[in-house]
């Protein structure tokens, strides 16, 4: 099959390995990135400091009605 | 859902929860058709099946330009309308852009050794190609080193408007001065002069790259949104600890 690429395969496989490393090592950073911050979100939020839109939702919270089983 | 609704981060955040995977999935199935495409694709008549590295380099090239476009977008959304999101999407669209250039820098010398019979020439495609590799360098390093994020916001926004000046320079280079590189034969007036058994995968691939823009450039605005709370979060820490 590399052979099939001719004399020049070695510059067409590479360019694809560049492409695959390229597109592979972005993927991986924004997946790894958004877990280490999601991690540390939680950590923050366990030690009760919240964000101010989410405090406002917490104090209106109550003044919602809830819904009763049936 | 308006524009408008989603200058709310929140309701972004979880739009983008929805969207991602729905276009990781399209992402996935247009590079396995791209790809298959270009396996039963003819080599060509004069580059031989060095022709193959076109198909990873055009739609690299292109979207190169395509970022940096978003990114100009952004910056007015930043300086003219103060949009929240509009910083967010500039500063996670620059390293997307960064490796998508650098990408065809790599395989744009991986096709002029063969072809040309040099990795590079100061060229002025070539050169125009590479400023705006180190543009995208540059506004990161803007971005890293002004730590409030309003301020460095708005001197990224102006500095991405400086350099898209660049960007009709890449395009027309190639008919304005007479360079190694080949004039553009798939935008033109007159239509492509791509023979179609190689504009099909060509341009599936350059959907397929252009999805995962799309899908990197959402996951990395979250990451951004998530990034600015934490770094609130953490102020206010710091001023209830004073």
């Amino acid at each position: 099959m590399i052979a099939a690429l001719g004399p020049y395969a070695g510059f067409i496989l590479l360019s694809y390995g560049a492409a695959a490393v390229a597109a592979l090592g972005l993927t991986l950073w924004v997946v790894l990135d958004h877990r280490r911050l999601q991690n540390t979100l939680a950590a923050l939020e366990a030690r009760g400091l919240t964000r101010r839109s989410a405090r406002s939702a917490a104090r209106l919270a109550p003044e919602t009605p809830q819904e009763t089983p049936t | 859902m308006s524009l408008v609704d989603l200058a709310n981060p929140t309701r972004f955040l979880a739009l983008a929860g929805r969207l991602i995977p729905w276009l990781a999935g399209l992402t996935l199935a247009l590079f396995a058709i791209g790809l298959a495409l270009v396996t039963r694709s003819p080599a060509d008549y004069l580059q031989g099946e060095t022709v193959r590295i076109m198909y990873i380099h055009v739609p690299a090239a292109w979207l190169s330009m395509l970022t940096y476009g978003i990114m100009a977008v952004s910056a007015l959304g930043t300086l003219v309308w103060r949009h929240p999101l509009a910083d967010v999407a500039a500063r996670a669209a620059a390293p997307i852009g960064a490796t998508f250039t650098a990408l065809a820098l790599v395989t744009g010398s991986l096709w002029g050794r063969p072809m040309w019979g040099t990795y590079w020439e100061w060229d002025a495609r070539l050169t125009s190609v590479l400023v705006l590799f180190i543009m995208y360098l540059g506004l990161i390093a803007l971005w890293r080193t002004i730590e409030d994020p309003t301020r460095g916001a708005r001197a990224a926004a102006i500095l991405i408007l400086v350099g898209t000046v660049n960007l009709p320079i890449i395009k027309f280079s190639v008919d304005w001065w007479n360079t190694l590189h080949q004039p553009a034969s798939v935008f033109r007036i007159d239509g492509p002069t791509i023979d179609t058994a190689m504009l099909l995968p060509l341009a599936v691939m350059a959907f397929a790259f252009t999805a995962l823009l799309a899908t990197l450039h959402l996951a990395a605005m979250r990451n951004e949104i998530l990034r600015r709370r934490i770094r609130a979060l953490g102020l206010t820490a710091a001023g209830a600890a004073r």
